[in-house]
């Protein structure tokens, strides 16, 4: 089965943990992930900029580690991403903000994104909230 | 034929950029034509208060946002009843065009929409 995951909270949330877990068993139970989508302060657990203290999990880092091992297409929402300060390289240049905290493997792009991936998903899963 | 998509508004307008990122969903999915819903609930439903003054609290206008959304094809517009009646809302004042749901109706809703987003 296909599967668009959206998240809807930042790193430090249980939610976006919860959502890491779930997108693991979507792979590990031999399906597949059409697009992770992130939106509202689910944009921030895409920062590189987290610092998690050393003995709690740093989920913005296994977030990363896990789009960069699966090869994943992973969006953040640019509107979204903008307003909380999350910017990529060249959002960065534009606005002529001194940090760049959204490298690869994330890509910056529109709510179309979201809406793509839930119609060629099967099931579209989001996670919000706590 | 595409899969059709329940926005859920759960979040007043002065309460962050919530409402207004439920609204960006639906207004995107309009501009492709996709089949949309978007109903109001909980706080979301003072979204549908007439006679707001933003500018008090320094916000836009949502409201004139909102009545983009006819325009952009998202005609299915609901709003709980139940949610409503306990902020003091009449439905005969709305902003907006919205078809009123009880509880029971609210459920066949959801059931009816291939995918829902709660924001």
């Amino acid at each position: 089965m296909k599967f668009a995951i959206a998240v809807f909270s930042p790193a430090h949330a249980p939610s976006s943990r919860r959502a890491l877990r779930y997108a693991e068993a979507v792979l590990a139970g031999g399906h597949e992930i059409a697009r992770l989508f992130f939106y509202q302060d689910g944009v921030h657990s895409a920062s590189t900029n987290v610092v998690a203290p050393q003995d709690e999990v740093d989920v913005a880092a296994q977030w990363r580690a896990f789009i960069d091992s699966n090869q994943l297409d992973a969006v953040v929402c640019i509107a979204a991403a903008l307003r909380r300060g999350v910017l990529d390289e060249a959002e960065a240049n534009r606005y002529q903000r001194p940090a760049v905290n959204l490298p690869k493997p994330w890509e910056l792009s529109g709510l179309g994104q979201l809406h793509e991936a839930a119609q060629v998903a099967d099931r579209l899963v989001c996670f919000g909230g706590d | 034929m595409a899969k059709s998509l329940l926005i859920i508004s759960r979040q007043a307008p002065w309460n962050g950029p919530s409402a207004r990122e439920a609204l960006d969903i639906a207004l995107a999915g309009g501009a492709f034509d996709l089949p949309l819903g978007m109903l109001f609930l909980d706080d979301g439903v003072f979204q549908l208060a007439p006679d707001q003054q933003p500018a008090a609290v320094q916000q836009k206008n949502l409201a004139a946002n909102l009545q983009a959304l006819p325009m952009f094809g998202v005609e299915e517009l609901f709003a709980c009843s139940h949610s409503l009646t306990r902020r003091g809302l009449a439905p005969d004042t709305l902003a907006l065009p919205v078809q009123v749901l009880d509880d029971a109706a609210l459920s066949a809703l959801i059931a009816r929409f291939d995918q829902v987003v709660t924001l």
